[in-house]
């Protein structure tokens, strides 16, 4: 294999990380280099988005693999053994060194980094750790990482690179196992589950990290997160939403991140031909949401998937509740609790707390709740408000209808 | 009419000593004219001096003094004047900060919310180009910013690169630091700024491979990177380019879609599966029988899949198992099946030779006494698994298919059709294959006229013979 350069290697390595979902740089630790002198970088707590992709997705960190061989044959994955892709492989000095300098030009919050499994599962998570290790002992790298494991590693490495990274991850890749099984048959739901298990205690447990070296962050203290495919297995919304939530009970997780399933190019013969729509993955973050921050349980954002146990791509899940349980609304913007003010569709937790405050000071109106929030017709039918009941409105069969957004065109672009 | 001359467009001290003093005189707002460095004074107001000699203090809500320190930082003009106003108002009523839907606060806290974001955005989307420069490199950057917040921005780049020297040059101030110190400079201009770094073609590279073709949404991307910081983004320049490559990319899959029948299958040769196709299709059976995608599942006693040779030229899909189907596990095994069976060797097609499978693949019934009658499978039924067959085809690949029914039919048209105007022509599927439609044998068993029975019996073998046929010619 001729020599490639860095460029070269660059593009065939991002574009291998690209199918992963996750980019977020935020809910760590702070930092800061003010009065040091020498290292550089910090962590602001909240994450920042340098660029904006085509795609719509925000660039926060550099996102790569280590390399794009893989001994391993997961169906859904470009680098899989019998793939014909372009391999390549950084060393994990270019990889430091790229870094670095993509972030003293403000490209960057810092490294996501993850790796194809070459000769073993230890070998490949050394290698990771030594990136690691590296950024923050050799130049001392105050900026954002995060390391995506590989499930049979040593505890011992992956303890390691939780040592050095803000977040580590490991993908639980589909929602069934069945699904894995079928797709992924190297890897094993033990072997994951048993990592995320390994992660979850170690960090709860983070006080020796400390005591090793004084740059460190405590031991991943932006936490863990994993990762779905979404479309590439039989499984439902509705077992997803559970699934999803199973795993942030058991395992204290950040995040879990979907990935609709995108047709991959050399796909492997036993995969879907089709995407599936990226609405989905959007409905299903939107149920993330409900049930992290609405105060949603699993199972009352099943109850609103359709009998096909999917939820509606035409309207977003909160909506979709709010339609099927109608004996719920309209919700009194001036005596609601907060809970059932969150349950309104189309107020938002802001909005909400707004509300709450603004109540004290006066009887609401509907003029009031427009000032408060985006789109006052869409939850009109939901709300009674001093000057507003919706009357019959809220038990029309077409209420979908009336309130759905219009199906938008795609918008030319014009540079 | 008393005028207020501030020391700079984001004087928040000088605001709000002048402000204290005015508010403590009672001084209506309307009487006062505010000036900050960013434009002449007005020439026609009394340059009456504020009076200074009213001392004291009263106490506002500290979340309105956080706000002001933003608001203060916006390009709007009327910006002391909103929160000098806003100040009265606290002064006698320190609870209205809480009143979110007062129309006052409410502009102030989008004045406020502007402003928080340019400053995001200028962390986010600030590029430094390096400078040599003696032994040790200096990063400069340019940047336009619409509010005037590079002073309040100062720190954070000093905690992120304080042990690099930098410049941050904008048309109003400019920022300097040499690692240990940071000064203030007048604004600057563009070309004060390096013209290029050699990285950015790497930093192109990086943007270019991890923007994913397959998902375009440009509506996302603008709203939270406005045209308006592009110009100073080296990235930027390849969106036009990605966006273009993406859509041709996209309109291709739409015109292979749109081919004739016989294009399409020319266009899309079978993929070789490979040898382990009969393993994948194995794999494939044994997650079906885990499914539980819609609520079919919970009353039947399996999951009755497709049967067949792997390589089959010809597949045949019907509705549902039947109530015999369901015990069996076995498709086409009941009264229907053994109906199609007898004329397809009528036909003479080997049974042998072909697939068979269904549209929903539990048996779907209504419990009367004990026995379980058929029920028609429902859209979403019929969506959630199509799923299935959809793997099927995959790992197949028939170049002929033949729908038996209109609920098979739908299946795999992905619409509602009547058997009467489909049936008698070939369809083009998605994924390329070729698809007849023809009537479900259990239709043939429940005619009751004899006549009619075998009138129609006659027609559906003549389907499945020239079904049999077209197979032949497609593979
Ligand atoms: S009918 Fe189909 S989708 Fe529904 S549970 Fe059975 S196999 Fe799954």
């Amino acid at each position: 294999m001729a020599q490639l350069d860095t460029r070269e290697k660059l593009a065939i390595l991002a574009d291998a990380a690209k199918y992963d979902a996750s980019c977020a740089s935020s809910g760590t630790a702070k930092r800061s280099s003010a009065g040091e002198t020498s290292g550089i970088g910090s962590t602001e707590g909240m994450g920042i988005c340098h660029a904006y992709a085509p795609d719509g997705r925000c660039i926060s960190l550099l996102k790569i693999l280590l390399t794009n061989s893989c001994i391993f044959d997961c169906h859904y994955c470009i680098n899989r053994k019998s793939s014909n892709v372009r391999r390549a492989r950084f060393t994990a000095e270019e990889v430091v060194n790229l870094t670095l300098a993509f972030y003293r030009r403000n490209y960057i919050e810092g490294l996501f980094l993850s790796s194809g499994i070459i000769r073993s599962s230890n070998y490949t998570m050394e290698q990771i750790v030594e990136v690691a290790r590296s950024l923050r002992e050799d130049h001392g790298f105050r900026g954002y990482i995060h390391l995506k494991t590989i499930p049979d590693a040593d505890p011992e490495l992956i303890h390691q690179a939780g040592l050095h990274a803000d977040r580590i991850s490991i993908n639980v890749e589909l929602p069934t196992e069945q699904g894995l099984k079928r797709l992924a048959p190297e890897k094993s739901v033990e072997g994951i589950a048993g990592a995320m298990g390994d992660i979850k205690a170690a960090i709860e447990d983070k006080t020796d990290a400390k005591r090793r070296f004084k740059s460190a962050p405590r031991f991943a203290p932006a936490g863990q997160s994993t990762q779905m495919i979404v479309g590439a297995d039989s499984a439902n919304d509705g077992e997803i939403v559970t699934r999803a939530s199973g795993l942030y009970d058991r395992f204290k997780l950040r995040r879990v991140y979907y990935s609709a399933f995108s047709p991959i190019p050399d796909a492997s013969a036993i995969l879907p031909l089709q995407r599936p729509p990226l609405m989905r993955e959007h409905r299903l973050y939107q149920s993330d949401w409900l049930m992290r921050f609405y105060g949603f349980a699993p199972k009352e954002v099943v109850a609103a998937t359709g009998a096909d146990g999917m939820l509606p791509l035409d309207i977003d899940p909160k909506m979709a509740w709010a339609l099927k349980f109608r004996e719920n609304f309209p919700v009194d913007v001036n005596r609601a609790s907060k809970e059932m003010l969150l349950r309104v569709p189309g107020l938002g937790i802001k909005a909400v707390n707004a509300i709450l405050l603004s109540r004290r000071w006066r009887t609401l109106r509907l003029d009031d709740i427009a000032r408060l929030t985006v789109s006052v017709a869409r939850l009109r039918p939901f709300i009674t408000a001093a000057d507003w009941t919706p009357g019959g409105l809220i038990d029309r069969v077409d209420l979908k209808a009336r309130i759905a957004p219009p199906a938008k065109q795609m918008e030319l672009f014009a540079a | 009419m008393r005028t207020v001359h501030l020391a700079a467009p984001d004087d928040f001290d000088g605001w709000r000593d002048a402000a204290r003093a005015l508010a403590l005189a009672r001084v209506p707002p309307e009487e006062i004219v505010w000036h900050a460095g960013d434009g002449a004074p007005d020439l026609f107001a009394d340059e009456a001096v504020l009076d200074t000699a009213v001392e004291g203090a009263f106490s506002v809500p500290r979340a309105f003094v956080a706000l002001a320190r933003d608001a203060v930082c916006h390009a709007d003009a009327e910006r002391f004047a909103l929160l000098y106003a806003m100040l009265l108002r606290l002064r006698d009523q320190p609870r209205l900060i809480e009143d979110h839907a007062d129309p006052l606060l409410r502009r102030i806290e989008e004045l406020a919310k502007a402003v928080r974001r340019d400053v995001h955005k200028m962390r986010a989307f600030l590029r430094f180009r390096e400078l040599e420069e003696g032994d040790q490199p200096r990063f400069v950057a340019w940047f336009e910013p619409e509010h005037h917040i590079v002073r309040i921005n100062a720190a954070f780049f000093v905690r992120r690169f304080a042990t690099m020297r930098w410049s941050i040059l904008t048309p109003e101030l400019s920022l300097h630091w040499d690692g240990a110190t940071l000064s203030e400079a007048p604004g600057a201009s563009k070309a004060d700024a390096p013209a290029g770094d050699p990285l950015e073609e790497t930093w192109k590279t990086y943007y270019a491979s991890i923007f994913n073709p397959a998902r375009v949404k440009i509506g996302a991307m603008l709203k939270e990177m406005p045209k308006k910081y592009w110009k100073n983004m080296p990235e930027t320049a390849l969106v036009p380019q990605l966006i273009a490559g993406a859509q041709a990319r996209e309109s291709g899959m739409i015109a292979k879609s749109d081919l004739k029948v016989a294009d399409a299958v020319a266009a899309e040769p079978p993929a070789d599966v490979g040898g382990n196709s009969r393993l994948a299709w194995e794999a494939l059976r044994e997650e079906a029988a885990a499914c539980t995608r819609c609520h079919l599942y919970k009353h039947a006693t399996q999951t009755v899949f497709g049967e067949g040779p792997i390589d089959a030229t010809l597949m045949f899909v019907g509705e549902q198992p039947g109530d015999q189907e369901d015990l069996a596990g076995k498709p086409f095994v009941g009264p229907a099946g053994q109906m199609f069976d007898r004329a397809l060797a009528q036909a003479g097609v080997d049974r042998g030779t072909v697939y068979v499978t269904n549209a929903v693949k539990h048996f779907k019934f209504e419990q009367r006494g004990k026995r379980r009658i058929h029920a028609k499978p429902q859209g979403p039924e019929i969506e959630a698994c199509r799923w299935w067959i959809e793997q099927e085809r995959v790992l197949i690949r028939p170049p002929l298919t033949v729908a038996l029914g209109a609920t098979a039919a739908r299946s795999l048209l992905g619409k509602v059709v009547t058997i009467s105007g489909a049936r008698g022509r070939p369809h083009v599927l998605q994924d390329g294959g070729e698809a007849w439609v023809t009537v479900h044998p259990s239709y043939l068993l429940r005619i009751p006229e004899r006549e009619k029975a075998e009138e129609e019996y006659a027609r559906f073998v003549a389907d499945l013979r020239a079904a049999g046929a077209r197979a032949k010619e497609l593979a």
